[in-house]
């Protein structure tokens, strides 16, 4: 997304168009990204239940991490009863 | 022939007269003296379905503020009121009002601030605000507050501006003071206000909009930036618009004032009712022929920085009057930015601060005869006195 310089702003700003929060996508705040670890994984929801942002999806058959919104708290990979996800340091 | 029409009224009534005159969609205001009466004759429009606003009585100013950023982001045309220790606690929400770029209107009665307690008139309370991001109006007189507020909502409410204005005058000297005024009639002020249509709005579902958007490190300061534009850009219109008026009324306005300034050598600089007593001074010195002369500053948001270098750079030595303190500091926030402004040019005249009228203490003709007399040792000297005050006990 290219940002708007000042000028562009003066007429509007700071009001934007409705919904525009959909745009901002939080997973760049990550600095530790959670991997599935699917030989392990049960299944079992867990990670999905306590992801505080809502970041784990569930497709119908497995879970996985939507890592646009992914902020890298590391709670699924803390509340997983069976240790199929790991934290990796996010690399440039 | 057109009839005018006089009326003996107060300041504050006179500004709720105002008021009722815009006829606002909403009033969110909580009363404070010396600004009580505007709220408290607004509220008796309101109960005798003299008005057709939506009166709001709050709890505090935080939440008088708070109901007018509502209001004006749903679109509607709103006013308040408030001075001193109200202002304070509405500081929050006016850069808030101002950054969403509302056009909501507000008189302060200018009054000291806590502690000691002081209920009397000096401008601290809008000076604590002058970095809030609202145009600044100052009023000389009770016409003046009438007059400012039918300009402030026109210049608020103008597309390119989308700000919110401050009209301050000072508290008891103006609030107070019973004067003849001349007004307009009802439909004079509509139609020079105009409706309003406001640019955008909460309530227009078919067109939805985020009002108040998180923007952290990589836009904040492009919004910071757009806005201080705004500001600045709003100065010709405030100009326009204060012509707009004297074509409508005789009564110009500018954003200075320049009052017996021709070859002029020794100039004061003052807002608000003591110019009414400096003009005084100024009619009396020259008579003597003494080549004294006086510069109002009547928007002091956006600052009106080449008008008054022009209006100063040929002065010999000009005496600042700053009824509020910058503590620990030169000179006042007047003083401040007047000799900011004069920095870059050469030819510049010397600069007196002076701080008066703290809590409401007066300042009299005699005081301003003496800062005259002051100003033209100082021209001999060449140099200026430390920070003076005007009556202070030692």
């Amino acid at each position: 997304m290219k940002l708007p310089g000042w000028k562009e702003l003066v007429k509007t700003a700071p009001i934007l168009p409705a919904g525009t929060s959909k745009e901002y996508k939080t997973g760049d705040w990550r600095t530790f990204r959670p991997e599935i670890d699917y030989n392990k994984c049960t299944t079992c929801m867990f990670c999905w239940l306590f992801c505080p942002d809502s970041a784990v999806k569930f497709d119908g058959t497995k879970v996985y991490i939507d890592y646009e919104y992914c902020k890298g708290c590391g709670l699924c990979a803390a509340e997983c009863p069976v240790k199929a996800i790991t934290m990796k340091e996010e690399e440039k | 022939m057109k009839t005018v029409k006089r009326i003996a009224i107060e300041g504050n009534e006179a500004a709720a007269l105002a008021f009722k005159q815009v006829n606002p969609d909403v009033v969110a205001a909580y009363p404070i003296t010396p600004s009580t009466e505007v709220v408290q004759k607004f509220s008796e429009y309101v109960a005798n379905g003299e008005v057709d606003t939506e009166f709001v009585p709050v709890e505090s100013e935080h939440s008088a503020m708070s109901a007018c950023i509502g209001a004006a982001a749903a679109g509607a045309r709103v006013m308040t009121s408030t001075a001193s220790q109200g202002l304070a606690l509405m500081w929050e929400m006016l850069y808030i009002a101002s950054a969403l770029r509302l056009p909501i209107v507000m008189t302060v009665s200018n009054r000291a601030l806590s502690a000691p307690i002081n209920i009397h008139g000096d401008h601290s309370d809008a000076m604590g605000a002058r970095d809030s991001g609202w145009i600044q109006i100052f009023s000389e007189n009770v016409q003046e507050i009438y007059d400012n507020i039918f300009q402030a909502v026109k210049i608020a409410e103008n597309p390119e501006v989308r700000l919110p204005v401050m009209v301050g005058y000072d508290g008891f000297i103006t609030s107070h003071s019973e004067e003849i005024i001349e007004i307009l009639d009802d439909e004079v002020v509509q139609s020079f206000i105009g409706k309003y249509k406001p640019a955008y709005s909460l309530l227009d579902v078919d067109n939805p909009i985020s009002v108040g958007p998180l923007a952290l490190t990589d836009s904040y300061f492009e919004f910071k930036v757009a806005q201080a534009y705004a500001l600045e850009n709003s100065l010709p219109i405030i100009k326009k618009v204060g012509k707009e008026y004297g074509d409508l009324t005789g009564r110009y306005y500018d954003v200075i004032e320049k009052y017996k300034m021709d070859g002029a050598e020794y100039v004061v600089v003052a807002m608000s009712s003591t110019v009414g007593t400096a003009r005084e001074v100024v009619d009396a010195l020259r008579e003597k022929g003494l080549p004294v002369g006086l510069l109002k500053i009547r928007v002091f948001r956006p600052f009106p920085t080449e008008d008054i270098i022009n209006a100063l750079k040929d002065v010999k030595v000009v005496g600042i009057l700053d009824r509020s303190m910058v503590p620990g500091s030169f000179g006042g926030p007047l003083y401040h930015e007047i000799t900011s402004a004069l920095y870059h040019f050469e030819k510049r005249p010397i600069a007196q601060p002076y701080v008066y009228g703290l809590g409401g203490r007066d300042i009299t003709t005699q005081h301003i005869e003496k800062v005259f007399e002051e100003l033209m040792e100082i021209a001999k000297k060449g140099k200026p006195n430390p920070l003076t005050y005007i009556g202070v006990r030692e």
